[in-house]
């Protein structure tokens, strides 16, 4: 673990927070119509400079937490400031500092535009918070304040039944959150039964000892929450309501950064602090994630609202993080955490061009659109580049999260691999069928009078569609910065549950690379090989 | 010179990035100018590799080099690589060769399209994925460029996007190459692990090492990658619709290039195919059943093109028949003077119906000898080419496959016989009925309206016309070559055999006939092709309609669009409609929303003491976090 004096990863939150504060309380009078939406904008670029300065000083290489840092806070009660970063936090926390100010330039509203960028802001600072945390009290905080500003900006800037759906949504994840919950004090309390200090940090957690039963139901506590966010079916039914009713640009930050904090937590909690119970479900989860890859795809087939479509089509791309996760081996989790980054730009592309669309044409309605290639042939382009990266084309950054996550499940779990590449091709039918019938064909008569982008616009998406492409070509310095901490992921779990290398079928393909990681990891950062000691942090300086 | 290979991607690379910025500034003719100089320079380029490695003296003449790394995560290790020898070398000679002239031909084509230079952005894409898929070093980069090539053709097919047909074509295209990219990701991953690797040399220095079995299922799941991407039995049916994109790109990738990368492939991995008799087998099976459906469709077609579709078909089937046999310099020959022929071809029926202000309809052309001269010359050539004809290109190239069939696959060599026969008799139908006969352009009613072929308005008829020098100067480029390419199949060290050969080493088939057998068999072939044009001719220079030759089985395609529907379409939409509408709104929410209900009707005797109102309570626990926060900060900088 490294550790800076200088302290990005709290401005990362506080600069958000304070930032909703300011557009909240800065009075209306006197001002531009324009003036708090100037200033959001203002704080979320800051925000996003503070992440790439982040992903500037980040090491490339090591595995351990970056930047981390903590102040003891309720120190009676176990709680402590906690935060660190590494490399399957890192492109999460680059990624949400990119959407937000994308999200509040391509999707601005109309009415009340004071109140709407401070919720946006508040949960900037709430997502930013839940990726930089390790105290587990002070991620549940952050997890959880991320429904408040959600819950507003859907009843407040929403479509029709934006009531019905925004309760709904709320009422949803919090029930997964109160198992959470549960869950944290559960795991506290049994790691202080048997080391007699109480902490919510997860480093020291990570060595409790847990018996099958406790971890599996533990577990089952964390992943309740974690499967409503992503979400992993069969918990994805507020999706459509909410998505069907949702403003855009609530639309772009739940899909692109807020989805992720579910799978990001399956990551990051459940296979660092219950390994055993992990590999114990492993089939449970990779058959959900079957099934949400393929019967996402199939259900987003036969839908006639573009922006519920476009929610479906993710619950289908999350699938694919929660089946690269539960493949527990390297190439499967590396691919998850960047589909997760993927998908966050990919899904925020489309719903945003989708978003434009609406402001032309008010219809969510594919039977409404036609042709509009001929008349918006930029957006068109855009689209289409967005579409093929969400299909996986080479080329373009899906494939390589795709290509990775597949193929380690197919080592680790064959059967699962092969019926999820069925989900690839279920994936180009949706999104081919549905570019023919939005942009292709004869236009009508509103469909030829549509405009194409504004070169605003287009600058706005660009910086999306520039990562969909850089990011298909040159993987290699993402993945060099993701992969070190996944494979002291893999290690990790492998050690706790004494499978030191995974066994069988894929056993002979990768000896070399575990054991020269498990060396790697020994020597470098020394005790973390080594359970039941908490002087694991600080050692890799 | 080698060293600079990777110019020859880069230069059309460079060509569409540019036509990207600024294409619709350069516009007509200029864009297109400056894509064709782009492919021609890759052509040159292509040039100067293929004598630096003539100059390589080693039994396997070949270069390799690593770009940049792609990817490298817990074993996998991938690199952009590039890796050049006589057999990829004779891929990107006449890829670069054959694209350079049909841009040519396309700039004529083209004239007056409001999206001319978008159309040229995508060709020069098409040509740079291509050359990718033929020079990569690995699986990956061969999947990166037949995916990008497939993407292309997605995009050439729908080009006319206004027009429903040519969307629904071009989404059927990709579709069913998707279903084959399926084998090839699965490929892919049990090659890696079994191989640990991705990389083809070293793949196949560790053939012995791998089980049969498992190289057999590897095999046989490129197979599946294969039938999508060259049509093949029963992947088939969307070459036919892809028909619908601007005829260059029928010429460019629907004959001459994109749909032989599966040809290929196979010959890439040949040390695979070699290893597994089985997976030859199946090879060979689908080659020549394919070859002979193929052509039993292409005999009663009545759109000019769809005819060459499924002669395309047909005629890769030919190539596959070869691969199963062993006879990959065979197969690699026949694509060869394939792209030769059928281009030619292609690009004539475009001249045809450029000529004809866009008519497709065999049964509405004739005597068209008379009018457009040079398309005829040169469309005749390729005629008597694919006819195998001797002594054009074709009779030595399809000869050379029959040959080795014969000797290893007598029951194949039968059906190829005959094929051969359907062949040349299918191609003379369509020359009498275009070329031959009376004009039949002017007629305002149709003999027998073809719903697929009226795509263009064909009001009334003026005269057709010749066309101009961009497009007959590639017609008579590609005419030459359809004529002598059989020169490939001279001894002597220019010989096709003597500079592929080595690349195949022991997989290539050897059992070779006595010289005695091949004068028959040639003489066979002779007579087969003979008879057939002589009846092709005989029967439709005068007469434009025989039912009894032109069967609903054989003009529907036997069927297999119809079996798909049933089979895979519906069912699949009513799956999902079932999906969508009865198991997550019903099932699924529904099980969501009851259990609300039940937790409601509890916490109504509760909520007597609460205020109910969410935002409330949601409120006050922003509230909280806020001050948790400004406390937590407070503490940390003055704590």
């Amino acid at each position: 673990m490294t550790t800076s004096s200088f302290p990005y990863l709290l401005l990362l939150v506080v600069i958000p927070a304070l930032g909703s504060l300011l557009v909240a309380i800065w009075p209306r009078k006197s001002v531009a119509d324009w003036f708090h939406e100037a200033l959001g904008v203002g704080v979320s670029v800051l925000t996003l400079v503070m992440a790439v300065a982040v992903l500037v000083v980040f090491k490339s290489g090591v595995a351990g937490y970056q930047l981390a840092s903590e102040h003891a806070w309720a120190s009676g009660l176990g709680i402590q400031w906690s935060v660190g970063i590494d490399g399957i936090s890192l492109f999460l926390v680059v990624m949400t500092g990119l959407l937000f100010p994308v999200a509040l330039l391509g999707a601005r509203v109309k009415r009340d535009r004071r109140a709407f960028v401070a919720w946006v802001l508040l949960m900037e600072a709430a997502c930013m918070g839940s990726f930089v945390s390790l105290d587990l009290v002070f991620f549940f905080l952050f997890f959880e304040l991320t429904l408040v500003p959600t819950y507003f900006l859907i009843s407040g800037w929403g479509y029709a039944r934006r009531g019905y759906a925004a309760i709904k949504f709320f009422i949803y994840t919090f029930t997964g959150s109160a198992f959470m919950l549960v869950g944290i004090v559960a795991l506290a309390f049994i790691h202080r039964s048997q080391t007699g200090v109480l902490t919510f940090d997860l480093v020291p957690l990570m060595h409790t000892h847990l018996s099958g039963t406790q971890g599996v139901l533990l577990f089952c506590a964390f992943t309740a929450a974690f499967a409503v966010k992503a979400p992993i079916f069969p918990f994805h039914t507020w999706l459509p309501n909410t998505h069907s009713e949702s403003p855009v640009a609530c639309a772009v930050l739940m899909i692109g950064v807020m989805a992720k904090m579910g799978t990001y937590g399956v990551i990051r909690f459940d296979l660092n602090l219950f390994p055993q119970a992990c590999r114990t479900v492993a089939p449970v989860l990779l058959t959900l994630a079957v099934i949400g890859i393929t019967y996402g795809a199939l259900v987003a087939c036969a839908q006639r609202n573009i922006k519920v479509l476009l929610a479906y089509s993710s619950l289908a791309q999350m699938g694919f993080v929660v089946l690269g996760t539960f493949a527990i081996d390297p190439q499967g989790v590396t691919g998850g955490v960047l589909q997760m980054v993927n998908h966050g730009i990919t899904s925020a592309a489309l719903f945003i061009l989708v978003g434009w669309i609406y402001r032309r044409r008010h219809t969510w309605q594919i039977a409404s659109l036609r042709g509009l290639q001929a008349s918006a042939p930029v957006m068109a382009g855009a689209f289409m580049l967005a579409m093929l990266a969400s299909i996986g084309v080479p080329g373009l950054n899906g494939f390589v999260s795709e290509f990775l996550v597949l193929l380690g499940t197919f080592e680790a779990h064959r059967w699962w691999g092969v019926v999820a590449v069925a989900g690839v091709v279920i994936a180009a039918v949706y999104f081919l069928w549905t570019y023919q019938r939005v942009f292709q064909g004869a236009p009508g008569p509103d469909d030829a009078t549509t405009s194409d982008l504004t070169w605003r616009e287009g600058l706005i998406v660009a910086p999306l569609l520039v990562l969909i492409v850089v990011m298909g070509v040159f993987p290699k310095p993402v993945l060099d910065r993701i992969t070190p901490s996944v494979d002291r992921l893999v290690v990790h779990v492998d050690h706790v549950t004494h499978t030191d290398l995974p066994s069988g079928l894929h056993g002979s393909a990768l000896p070399a690379l575990h054991s020269s990681a498990l060396s790697a990891q020994c020597s470098s950062t020394a005790v973390s090989c080594h359970p039941a000691t908490s002087a694991t942090r600080g050692v890799a300086r | 010179m080698l060293t600079v290979t990777w110019l020859v991607i880069a230069l059309p690379l460079l060509g569409f990035v540019v036509l990207v910025a600024t294409g619709r500034r350069l516009g007509e003719p200029w864009a297109g100018w400056l894509a064709t100089a782009m492919v021609s320079a890759s052509f040159l380029v292509a040039i100067g590799l293929y004598l630096d490695l003539l100059g390589i003296k080693a039994p396997v003449r070949s270069y390799s080099e690593n770009l940049w790394t792609w990817l490298d995560v817990g074993g996998l290790n991938l690199h952009a690589g590039l890796y050049v020898d006589p057999l990829s070398m004779t891929m990107v000679l006449f890829v670069t060769g054959v694209s350079a002239l049909i841009h040519l031909y396309s700039i004529g084509y083209m004239h007056g399209d409001k999206d001319f230079a978008k159309f040229f952005l995508y060709l020069n894409l098409f040509v740079a994925s291509m050359l990718i898929l033929v020079l990569g070093s690995n699986m990956v980069m061969t999947f990166i460029g037949w995916e990008g090539v497939g993407t292309c053709s997605y995009w050439l097919v729908s080009f006319w996007f206004e027009r429903n047909t040519a969307a629904v074509a071009g989404k059927k295209a990709f579709l069913y190459n998707r279903l084959g990219d399926v084998g090839f990701m699965l490929a892919m991953f049990l090659t890696f692990e079994n191989f640990h690797s991705l990389d083809y040399s070293t793949i196949f220095a560790r053939v012995d090492s791998v089980s049969s079995l498992n190289i057999t299922v590897i095999c046989l799941l490129l197979v599946v990658a294969v039938m999508g991407k060259s049509a093949q039995i029963p992947l088939f049916p969307w070459l036919a619709d892809a028909m619908e994109g601007p005829t260059p790109v029928s010429a460019l990738i629907h004959a001459a290039t994109m749909v032989t990368a599966g040809v290929y492939l196979l010959c890439r991995v040949h040390p695979l195919l070699h290893a597994s008799p089985t997976a030859s087998l199946v090879v060979a099976i689908m080659g020549a059943v394919t070859a002979f459906v193929g052509a039993t469709i292409a005999c009663a077609q009545q759109d000019i093109k769809k005819v060459l579709a499924y002669s395309t078909i047909s005629q890769l089937g030919y190539m596959f028949l070869a691969i199963g046999c062993g006879a990959y310099t065979a197969a690699i020959f026949l694509m060869v003077a394939h792209a030769f022929f059928k281009a030619l071809l292609f690009l004539g029926s475009g001249s045809v119906i450029h000529g004809l202000h866009g008519e497709q309809d065999l049964k509405r052309m004739g005597n068209l000898r008379q009018y457009m001269p040079i398309t005829f010359i040169t469309f005749a050539i390729g005629w008597l080419a694919i006819a195998a004809v001797p002594p054009l290109s074709g009779f030595w190239a399809k000869g050379d496959i029959l040959d080795n069939a014969f000797a290893a696959r007598p029951v194949l060599w039968g059906i190829g016989v005959f094929t051969a026969a359907l062949t040349a008799y299918y191609m003379s139908r369509l020359t009498s009925l275009a070329f031959f006969g009376s004009d039949r352009w002017g007629q305002k009613h149709p003999v027998d309206p073809d719903p697929w072929a009226h795509h263009a308005e064909v009001g009334e008829q003026r005269a057709p016309v010749e066309s101009p020098l961009v497009m007959t100067l590639p017609l008579w480029i590609l005419a030459f070559f359809a004529a002598t390419a059989g020169l490939l199949a001279t001894s002597g060290n220019f010989s096709l055999s003597a500079w592929v050969d080595p690349v195949f080493g022991s997989s290539l088939f050897s059992n070779h006939l006595p010289a005695g057998d091949l004068w028959v068999l040639g003489l066979l072939d002779t007579v087969v092709a003979l008879g057939g044009v002589a009846l092709g001719i005989w029967l439709w220079v005068s007469r434009t309609d025989r039912p009894a030759l032109e069967i609903p089985f054989l003009r529907n395609a036997w069927y297999v669009n119809e079996a798909y529907d049933t089979l895979l379409g519906r069912p699949s939409t009513r799956l999902a409609h079932f999906s969508a509408e009865e198991v997550d709104l019903k099932v699924i929410d529904g099980a969501v929303n009851s259990l609300a209900g039940l937790v409601r009707g509890a916490g109504r005797i509760v909520a007597k003491t609460q205020t109910g109102y969410l935002r409330n309570y949601a409120l006050a626990m922003v509230g909280g976090v806020v001050l948790i926060l400004a406390f937590m900060v407070t503490r940390m900088w003055w704590g």
